[in-house]
């Protein structure tokens, strides 16, 4: 059971987390495109993937995932795009789950970026 | 859409657009099969000439593409079982003190065509991840089970340094949510 009592615990336990993730500048955003043709596409366990993700492997002190609208290349989507300081952006496309977890894992949490994921590797093979 | 809650998840993101800060997502489910959804939200709201346009495949408030699918979409997926949908606003400038939304979709289960309603708690702790500032109720009644939850009781616990985007928090919305369905 659920109970109100276990989210109290859950907010003590959190108050210092925020703090500290508020102060890191080695932060990593995780952005998913959940406009109407991101969600037709499956964004949404996408996004769950991920953000499950994340925390199994205890990296939300310095990883957030977040929503965002239409990107504009809706025949990819779902489209996960990573911002990372001081390195460009990486767009992966036609996302899945599984392609997700890799992602955190290689390149949130390994530091190498999922080539044969990326918007470059998908137009090239076309 | 595979599913009425990424139905329910579409169209409530025109709600997050239209500044709102309280978002209402009713389900209720009658013995003969019809399934009624409300979403109704105090954000600016349209004026009449909008209104009409947003059934419009071809009208979209987005920039980057010049169709905007989801209410046209959701009235596909009612329409197809025999339903309709109703959309009713109340822009800010004439209403300063009630604006809002309400979109009104009726559904009749046993259609064949009917899109099944899927994980709504999903939708649901997606459009508080993504919005963790907005409150959200969610009611969803059927002759077997009654299902209800609010943001507002939870923020009152978390108080202002946890935000409902957790992924802790998320989760516990989520357990809290699926044992009322148990």
């Amino acid at each position: 059971m659920k109970s109100l009592a276990e989210l109290e615990a859950i907010r003590e336990k959190m108050k210092g987390k925020v703090a500290i993730r508020d102060t890191a500048d080695n932060t990593v955003r995780v952005v998913v495109g959940m406009a109407t043709c991101g969600i037709a596409a499956g964004a949404r366990p996408v996004l769950n993937a991920l953000a499950e993700a994340v925390d199994k492997q205890q990296l939300s002190d310095h990883v957030t995932v977040t929503q965002t609208g239409c990107i504009g290349i809706c025949q990819f989507e779902p489209v996960v795009e990573v911002f990372e300081q001081g390195k460009e952006k990486v767009t992966y496309v036609k996302m899945s789950p599984e392609k997700a977890r890799k992602i955190v894992e290689e390149h949130i949490k390994g530091g190498k970026v999922v080539t044969e994921y990326t918007i470059g590797a998908y137009k090239d093979a076309k | 859409m595979k599913e009425l809650s990424l139905n329910i998840l579409d169209i409530a993101k025109n709600s997050v657009t239209a500044g709102a800060k309280h978002i209402g997502i009713l389900l209720h489910e009658e013995a003969d099969g019809w399934l009624t959804l409300t979403i109704q939200d105090d954000g600016k709201g349209m004026d009449e000439e909008t209104l009409r346009r947003v059934t419009d495949p071809f009208y979209t408030t987005r920039t980057t593409r010049k169709v905007g699918m989801g209410i046209p979409l959701l009235t596909l997926a009612a329409e197809q079982t025999g339903g309709t949908v109703t959309i009713r606003s109340r822009p800010k400038e004439t209403h300063p003190d009630d604006h809002g939304t309400e979109v009104l979709a009726t559904f009749q289960t046993r259609h064949l065509d009917f899109t099944p309603l899927g994980n709504v708690t999903d939708s649901l702790c997606v459009l508080i991840q993504g919005n963790p500032e907005i409150d959200f109720t969610f009611i969803h009644t059927a002759p077997t089970f009654s299902v209800a939850f609010s943001t507002e009781e939870i923020r009152q616990i978390l108080g202002n340094e946890v935000s409902l985007a957790e992924y802790e928090v998320i989760a516990w919305i989520r357990g809290y949510i699926e044992q009322q369905y148990e």
